[in-house]
């Protein structure tokens, strides 16, 4: 029993660090979301299909051009980042004054676009990139340092951003243009250029993203739709637009899935992290933390 | 109220409906017929509460649990989907009471509204495909042939009685969507997609009528799900539920118009036309073409024709009786707290 016990305990303790590390990538997905609602007031519903377009990028420049991981990966930066700038310009900036579900679902057709597109170029097989990373044991726990890579990458990226927000003068108008849209344009800021460049940072977001989670995952043209809707529940977990909060809501969501997955099948995990979203929603309807109005 | 000459064209419309099949056998155009006729029902449900300002992601989730629900019953209990289906349906509307009380309940709307919505469709995507011992997971479900009376396991082999069925389900939703559009239900909730405090403070029981409506849509949904169920004899968890079908719900609805009663079923004309159109025109390498075609039009409506190609081409016809009402302006509006 107490042998039983032990094992128990370490897979306890793996799935919680796994959680965790998966954590991050998925905070990460949560900041670029929020980043972009808090300052254009919209919501892509097409983000992670941005990540799966990147994703494609990488294998294509790993695996045709020979490009070196570390040099492709900047390129698939910026690569997505252009998309989300002309994501924006043609898309979201016609539509800034229409009402906020056109907007929405405008992205949910570029949503269509992207990922057909990729079925059309790329057809439906599953890809990946060939880089097997060994695996790091401590102890009797197995960690992939694909797993560990991501979680740092994604801290460090988070700390560039915030880092960004806080201490250049472009930083500083974005923030202010998230905190009151109408009066920033009167204090002599240029809105349209700040919402590219927003758009950008979020697509640069979701780029990163990509390089990281092609480590770990296959890239196929659906591969947006299993860690998509994830996202935006942790954004409207943590309160859309609120980053402390989708920071949060991100580490509690991988928590869940991870240790769902442990006691039954990865699909379990999701379900109850889905039925979780829903329970909050009904405790903590603007988020988990909301001030009470 | 409707006039005496557009109850004549009604009536002289479906006549000509009912005697196509008896004069037209083409077994291959019955089958697109039949296809446009479910689905022109599956998107009058999704508008019924959609041209409210109520943008639901989750109608996905409504039609997967009335297909799944029952094709269960019937393989695994042997249960008739005369049973199986109302017990489907009713499953669908526990499910849209329990998510919308809720959210109408704390004035959930808005962004915040569509992706909770989106969550439930993803739930039930995810829970068909990891019941996947029972539901055949993501390589999808054929129901058990009948070797009995067909009329009791409703599965026909002719293309003509279905289309008789398909055409009085989807004149039942057209007949449902005008009473709903003469009743009080929907000055109530014009009234609350145009500003929610405003017709709560003249006494409309706001989180009601949205429940009413939900409650409706979602019934009328899972009866979508369970009929294509039953005509297709297979389905799969992304052809009847999650993201994908409910986009193409919301896409149809205003590619056709959400406010007119044939705006849905136009708009299923026109994507499973050009969806057909692309298939046969490309063959094989078709895949993912339709869909591209899709996103780009869709993408494309929402910017310069919001309120979709019927609504507009009727606008166009009688600009003197139409007196423009604020929400009808745009494809959905939404009632923003605070503004």
């Amino acid at each position: 029993m107490q042998a039983f016990l032990d094992i128990f305990d370490i897979y306890l303790l793996e799935a919680v660090i796994n959680g965790i590390l998966l954590g991050g990538v998925l905070a990460l997905l949560a900041l670029g979301l929020n980043l972009i609602f808090g300052v254009i007031d919209v919501t892509w519903i097409c983000y992670a299909e941005l990540v799966m377009i990147g994703m494609y990028a990488m294998y294509f420049l790993v695996q045709y051009y020979g490009v070196s991981y570390f040099v492709a990966a900047p390129l698939t930066i910026l690569l997505v980042a252009m998309l989300g700038a002309a994501l924006h310009y043609l898309v979201i900036a016609p539509l800034l004054t229409a009402p906020p579900i056109n907007q929405l679902l405008a992205t949910g057709g570029v949503l269509f676009v992207l990922q057909s597109f990729a079925t059309v170029a790329f057809g439906i097989d599953f890809r990946n990139l060939g880089i097997r990373l060994p695996v790091l044991a401590f102890g009797d726990m197995n960690f992939s340092y694909a797993r560990l890579l991501s979680f740092l990458a994604a801290l460090v990226g988070m700390v560039a951003v915030y880092l960004f927000m806080t201490r250049t003068f472009t930083g500083t108008a974005i923030r202010a243009i998230s905190q009151d849209r109408q009066i920033m344009a009167l204090m002599g800021v240029d809105t349209k250029k700040i919402y590219l460049i927003t758009s950008a940072l979020g697509g640069a977001l979701a780029g990163l993203a990509a390089c990281l989670l092609v480590l770990q995952y296959d890239v196929h043209p659906f591969v947006g739709l299993s860690f998509g809707p994830i996202t935006f529940l942790i954004c409207v977990l943590g309160g859309l637009g609120n980053f402390i909060g989708g920071f949060i809501a991100a580490f509690v969501f991988a928590e869940i899935i991870s240790l769902g997955g442990l006691f039954s099948d990865l699909e379990w995990g999701y379900v109850l992290a889905f039925a979780f979203f829903i329970v909050m929603m009904f405790i903590r309807p603007a988020g988990l933390l909301a001030r009470r109005r | 109220m409707m006039g005496q000459g557009r109850l004549a064209a009604w009536a002289v419309g479906l006549a000509a409906l009912i005697a196509l099949p008896f004069v037209y056998r083409d077994p291959y155009h019955l089958h697109i017929l039949v296809l446009i006729l479910i689905w022109s029902f599956a998107y009058t449900s999704w508008s019924m509460m959609g041209r409210f300002g109520l943008v639901s992601l989750g109608h996905g989730g409504f039609m997967g649990i009335g297909a799944y629900v029952t094709a269960l019953l019937w393989n695994h209990l042997g249960w008739s989907p005369w049973i199986g289906i109302p017990i489907g349906m009713v499953a669908a509307g526990a499910l849209a009471l329990i998510v919308g009380y809720p959210c109408f309940r704390f004035r959930i709307t808005g962004h915040y509204f569509v992706l909770v919505t989106l969550a439930l469709s993803g739930i039930v995507l995810q829970v068909i495909t990891a019941t996947r011992d029972y539901t055949g997971g993501s390589l999808g479900y054929t129901p058990n042939r009948a070797s009995g009376n067909k009329l009791l396991a409703l599965q026909f082999d002719d293309k003509i009685t279905w289309y008789l069925i398909a055409l009085g389900v989807w004149l039942f939703g057209i007949v449902v969507w005008h009473w709903v559009d003469r009743s009080m239900a929907r000055y109530a909730l014009e009234a609350i997609s145009e500003d929610e405090d405003a017709a709560a403070a003249a006494g409309v029981d706001v989180t009601a009528e949205k429940l009413k409506i939900t409650l409706l849509s979602a019934l009328m949904t899972a009866l979508a799900g369970a009929l294509y169920c039953q005509y297709q004899m297979f389905i799969t968890p992304d052809t009847v539920s999650g993201i994908a079908v409910s986009l193409q719900m919301v896409f149809a609805a205003i590619v056709g118009g959400l406010f007119v009663s044939l705006g849905p079923t136009f708009g299923a004309v026109i994507t499973i036309l050009l969806a057909e159109t692309l298939r046969i025109g490309f063959g094989t390498k078709a895949v993912g073409w339709d869909n591209l075609v899709y996103g780009v039009l869709l993408v494309l409506f929402i910017i310069f024709l919001p309120k979709g190609i019927l609504g507009s081409v009727l606008d166009r016809l009688k600009p003197q009786r139409k007196v423009p009402r604020a929400h009808e302006q745009e494809a959905v509006q939404i009632a923003r707290p605070g503004t």
